[in-house]
C-alpha cells in the first residue's frame, strides 16, 4: 500500500466500485419504468402510474448518486493517470469525449421533465422524457463499454512519435467486436439488478401486507424482465463475452478457471482454491471437460493452462480473480434458479401465496449488485498487468508526479464521503419503502413543490 | 489549424460552462444574504433546480473535449493541480447532494443544513475555478515530459517555488468569486419578484463596484505576470475586441440594471465573463499552459494537441452533437422562463 501504483490503483477501484451502485439501478429501472409507463398508457390501470410514480422516487435518488459520483470518474483519468491519458487520449478521449456530448446533455435535459413533469406535461410527453432518459442512460454505457472495450482489446490505432496512441479507424474503434459483447452483457446485468430490487421491494411489501395491489404489480414485472434478462445475461451475452476473453485474453481464462496445466477436455472448476506458490488448485469440485466444450465446442478441445504462459503475463492477482468470476458465475446461477422457480410459480398464479419464494425473491436484494461488481473485477483484473491490454502495462500509466501520500490524503477523503453519501442514500430510500407506492406522491423538486 | 480550431472550440465550451454554471454557483453564493425565509430560500433553489444539472454538464462534455482535442494538456494540468482537482470535485459532490436532498425532509436542522453546505461549496467552487484560471496565466513549472506538480501553497509567492495558492491567484479567485456572485445576483433578480429581487439588485449593485476594482486590479497584474499577454496584444491589435468585450459587459451591466432591464443586465454579464476568458486564452497564445520558468517549455496548442485525422474526425460528431445539445437547452430555458412562484 505504501507505492504510488497501488495507491492509485486503488484510488480508482474504489471510486468506480461505489459509482456503479447507482447506474446499474438506473439503467435497468429506466427499462422497467418505460415498461411500467407503457403499460400505464395501453390499459388504463392508474396503479401502473402509481407503481411508475413510486419508482421514479427511487431513480431519482439514486440518479442524483450517481451523478456526483460519476463526475470523479472522468476527472480521474487526469489526475491520477496522467501518463495513460496523454499518450491514449487521442483514442479514449473521442469515447469519452462522445458521452458527454451525445448521452448527459440528453440525459439531464429531459431528467428534470420526466422526474418533476408529470403534472405539466401530457401522458404521452411524459412517455417520451421516460424514454429520453432510458436512451440518454443506455447511451452513456455505451461509450463507456467502449473506451473499457478498447483497452481491453485495442483496435484502430497506431503508435505516432513518442509512443503515443494515434486514433486510425474511427469506425474500427466504436465497431470494436469486444465492445458488443461487453455492453450487452453488461446491459442485460442491469436490467436484472433493476428487476431484482423491483421484485424484491414487491415481496416485502406482500409479506408485510402492504400496497398489495402495487406489490403485485413489482412482483410480476420484476420477475418477467428478471428470467428474460437472465436468459440473455447466460447466452448469448455471457456466452460471446467468454469466448471473447478465450480468443483474446488466454492466459486471463486460464487464471480465471484456475487452470495452470494445459489439457485436452480440460474442466470446469465450481468450487476450488488456487495455489499460486504451488501452482495448484486445492480441494476441486469439477464438471469434466465443460472448459473446453464451452470455449471451443468440442468435449476434447486443448485448453492453454498458466503454466504455458510467460510469468510476466499472468493477471497480477490470480486468486481475487478466480474468487471474482466465481463468484459472479455462482451468484448467477442461483439467480437463474430463482427467476425460474418464480416464472413457474407466477405462471401457475401461485407466486404472491408462496412464503418461500417471496421470501427468496426479498433476500436475494444484493446478490444482483454483488455479481455485478464481481463480473466488473473479472474484467478489470483480467486485464492486469496491462493498462492498455498487450500494449501498455498499468505500471506506466499513472501519474508520476503524483506521490503516494497525496494519493492516499484524496483516498481517505472519498472513504469519508462516500461512507456519507452511503448513509444518506440508505437513509433516504428506507424512507421511501416505507411510504410506499401512495397516491397523492411526487418527487420533492429544489426548492419544494410549486 | 485544425487544433486552433480545437482551442476555440474548448473555449467555447468553457465559457459556456463558466456562464451557465456560473449564474447557479452565483445564486448559491448570494443565497444565503438575500434570500431570509423559507419560502426565498425555495425560489432560489426553484430558479436553478431544472436546469443547475444541465449547466454542469457544459463541464464534463467540456472537460471531455478537453481530453481528447488536448490529451498532453489534460494529463498536465489535471495531475499538476492535483490536490485543488480533488477538493473541487469533493465540493461538486456536497454541492449535488445539498441541491437535490434538501427538499426531501421539512425538518428545522436538515434545511438550513444543506443551505449552509450549498452556499459554502458554491463559494469555494467560485475562488478555486478562479485560483486555477490565475494558476494557468502565471504558468507552472513543467519538466521535460510535459508534467509537474504543486503542492496547495508554499510561501504565497507566484514565484520560483509556486503553489496552487499565492497571492497572485487568490486574486484571480476573489475576482472570479465577485464576478460570479454578481452574476448569480442578476440571475435570482432575473427570476424572482419582490422583496427577494429588490435585495438581490442591491446586492448586484455594492458587488459591481467591486468586480469594477478587481478587474482593474487583476488586469494591470496580469499583464506583468505574464509577458506573453503584452506580447500578444501588441502584434495583434484586433485582439482587443475580447478586452472590449468584458468591458461593454460591464458598463451593460450598470446601464441595463439601472432601467430595470433585468434580462439585459444578466446578459450583460454573460459578456463580462466571455469577455474576460477569452481575453486571458487570447493573451496566452499560442501556449495553452504556458511554463513559469522558461518560455519553450509550455504547453502549446501545437504540441498538446491530438493527430490531425482524430481532430478532423472529432468534428464531425462533436458539431452535430453540440446541436443538438443546443436545441435541448433552448427547449428546456423556454420552458421553464418566467418569473419562479
Amino acid at each position: 500500500m505504501d507505492s504510488a501504483l497501488a495507491v492509485h490503483r486503488l484510488h480508482f477501484a474504489f471510486t468506480i466500485t461505489f459509482h456503479y451502485l447507482f447506474p446499474q439501478l438506473t439503467m435497468g429501472l429506466a427499462l422497467l419504468i418505460v415498461i411500467l409507463k407503457t403499460l400505464a398508457l395501453q390499459t388504463a390501470n392508474d396503479h401502473y402510474n402509481q407503481a411508475a410514480r413510486f419508482w421514479v422516487k427511487i431513480f431519482a435518488i439514486n440518479f442524483a448518486m450517481g451523478v456526483v459520483t460519476g463526475i470523479p470518474m472522468e476527472f480521474q483519468f487526469g489526475t491520477n493517470w496522467a501518463r495513460f491519458s496523454k499518450d491514449a487520449g487521442g483514442v479514449i478521449g473521442q469515447t469519452l469525449a462522445m458521452e458527454g456530448v451525445y448521452s448527459f446533455f440528453l440525459e439531464s435535459t429531459f431528467l428534470g421533465l420526466f422526474v418533476y413533469g408529470e403534472k405539466r406535461l401530457s401522458p404521452k410527453l411524459h412517455w417520451v422524457s421516460a424514454f429520453l432518459v432510458f436512451v440518454g442512460s443506455w447511451l452513456s454505457g455505451f461509450f463507456i463499454i467502449a473506451t473499457d472495450a478498447w483497452m481491453q482489446h485495442p483496435v484502430g490505432y497506431k503508435l505516432g512519435p513518442n509512443n503515443q496512441f494515434v486514433l486510425d479507424r474511427f469506425s474500427d474503434l466504436i465497431l470494436n467486436p469486444w465492445t458488443l459483447w461487453q455492453y450487452l452483457h453488461n446491459m442485460t446485468a442491469a436490467v436484472v439488478t433493476g428487476s431484482f430490487v423491483m421484485a424484491s421491494i414487491g415481496a416485502f411489501y406482500l409479506l408485510t401486507g402492504r400496497f398489495i395491489e402495487h406489490a403485485r404489480i413489482f412482483v410480476r414485472v420484476g420477475v418477467i424482465a428478471g428470467t428474460a434478462a437472465m436468459i440473455l445475461m447466460l447466452f448469448p451475452t455471457g456466452d460471446g463475452q467468454g469466448r471473447m476473453v478465450a480468443d483474446h485474453q488466454p492466459v486471463t481464462l486460464a487464471a480465471m478457471e484456475g487452470l495452470f496445466d494445459t489439457s485436452a477436455g480440460a474442466p470446469i472448476v465450481l468450487v476450488g482454491q488456487p495455489d499460486t506458490d504451488n501452482l495448484k488448485l486445492d480441494n476441486p469440485i469439477v464438471v469434466p471437460k465443460a472448459l473446453s466444450f464451452l470455449t471451443y465446442r468440442r468435449w476434447e478441445a486443448e485448453v492453454k493452462g498458466l503454466n504455458d504462459f510467460p510469468r510476466d503475463q499472468w493477471p497480477d492477482n490470480i486468486p481475487l480473480l478466480y474468487y471474482s468470476y466465481h463468484v459472479m458465475v455462482g451468484l448467477g446461477t442461483l439467480l437463474i434458479a430463482l427467476t425460474f422457480m418464480c416464472a413457474w410459480s407466477l405462471w401457475r398464479g401461485r407466486l404472491y401465496g408462496n412464503c418461500a419464494l417471496l421470501w427468496a425473491l426479498m433476500l436475494a436484494l444484493p446478490f444482483p449488485y454483488i455479481a455485478t461488481t464481481a463480473g466488473w473485477m473479472t474484467a478489470e483484473l483480467g486485464r492486469q498487468p496491462w493498462l492498455i491490454y498487450g500494449v501498455m502495462r498499468t505500471s506506466q500509466g499513472f501519474s508520476s508526479r503524483v506521490s503516494a501520500g497525496n494519493g492516499l490524503f484524496t483516498l481517505i477523503g472519498f472513504m469519508g464521503l462516500y461512507l456519507l453519501l452511503g448513509i444518506l442514500f440508505l437513509f433516504l430510500v428506507h424512507r421511501e419503502i416505507d411510504h410506499g407506492p401512495a397516491r397523492e406522491a411526487a418527487v420533492p423538486e429544489p426548492g419544494g413543490a410549486q | 489549424m485544425i487544433e486552433i480550431v480545437w482551442l476555440c472550440l474548448v473555449a467555447i465550451m468553457i465559457a459556456g460552462y463558466v456562464v451557465l454554471d456560473g449564474f447557479d454557483l452565483g445564486a448559491g453564493i448570494i443565497h444565503l444574504f438575500v434570500a431570509r425565509t423559507e419560502q426565498e430560500r425555495q425560489r432560489v433553489l426553484r430558479s436553478i433546480g431544472p436546469v443547475w444539472d444541465g449547466n454542469e454538464v457544459w463541464l464534463l462534455a467540456g472537460g471531455g473535449t478537453l481530453y481528447f482535442a488536448f490529451p498532453a494538456l489534460y494529463a498536465a494540468a489535471f495531475s499538476g493541480f492535483y490536490l485543488a482537482l480533488m477538493m473541487v470535485l469533493w465540493l461538486l459532490i456536497l454541492r449535488g447532494i445539498a441541491i437535490e436532498l434538501r427538499s426531501h425532509i421539512e425538518s428545522p436542522l436538515w434545511r438550513p443544513f444543506w443551505d449552509l453546505i450549498f452556499g459554502g461549496s458554491s463559494a469555494v467552487l467560485a475562488l478555486l475555478y478562479g485560483a486555477a484560471l490565475g494558476n494557468v496565466v502565471r504558468g507552472v513549472p513543467l519538466d521535460s515530459d510535459g508534467f509537474f506538480f504543486i503542492p496547495l501553497w508554499t510561501n504565497l509567492q507566484p514565484f520560483s517555488e509556486v503553489g496552487i495558492v499565492d497571492w497572485y491567484t487568490l486574486l484571480i479567485g476573489a475576482a472570479a468569486f465577485a464576478a460570479l456572485a454578481l452574476h448569480g445576483s442578476y440571475w435570482v433578480a432575473l427570476k424572482t419578484e419582490g422583496d427577494l429581487q429588490e435585495r438581490s439588485l442591491q446586492f448586484a449593485s455594492r458587488l459591481w463596484w467591486a468586480v469594477v476594482v478587481l478587474t482593474v486590479i487583476i488586469t494591470i497584474v496580469s499583464f506583468r505576470m505574464q509577458p506573453n499577454i503584452l506580447k500578444e496584444f501588441s502584434a495583434y491589435k484586433w485582439g482587443y475586441v475580447f478586452p472590449l468585450l468584458a468591458f461593454a459587459g460591464l458598463a451593460g451591466m450598470r446601464f441595463w440594471s439601472a432601467r430595470e432591464a433585468d434580462l439585459t443586465a444578466f446578459l450583460s454579464s454573460c459578456l463580462y465573463l466571455i469577455g474576460m476568458l477569452t481575453s486571458a486564452v487570447f493573451g496566452l497564445f499560442p501556449y495553452v499552459l504556458p511554463s513559469n520558468s522558461s518560455l519553450d517549455a509550455g504547453l502549446t496548442v501545437t504540441n498538446a494537441a491530438a493527430a490531425e485525422y482524430g481532430l478532423y474526425i472529432g468534428l464531425a460528431w462533436w458539431i452535430p452533437g453540440m446541436a443538438l445539445a443546443l436545441l435541448y437547452s433552448v427547449f428546456v430555458y423556454r420552458h421553464f422562463r418566467g418569473k419562479v412562484a
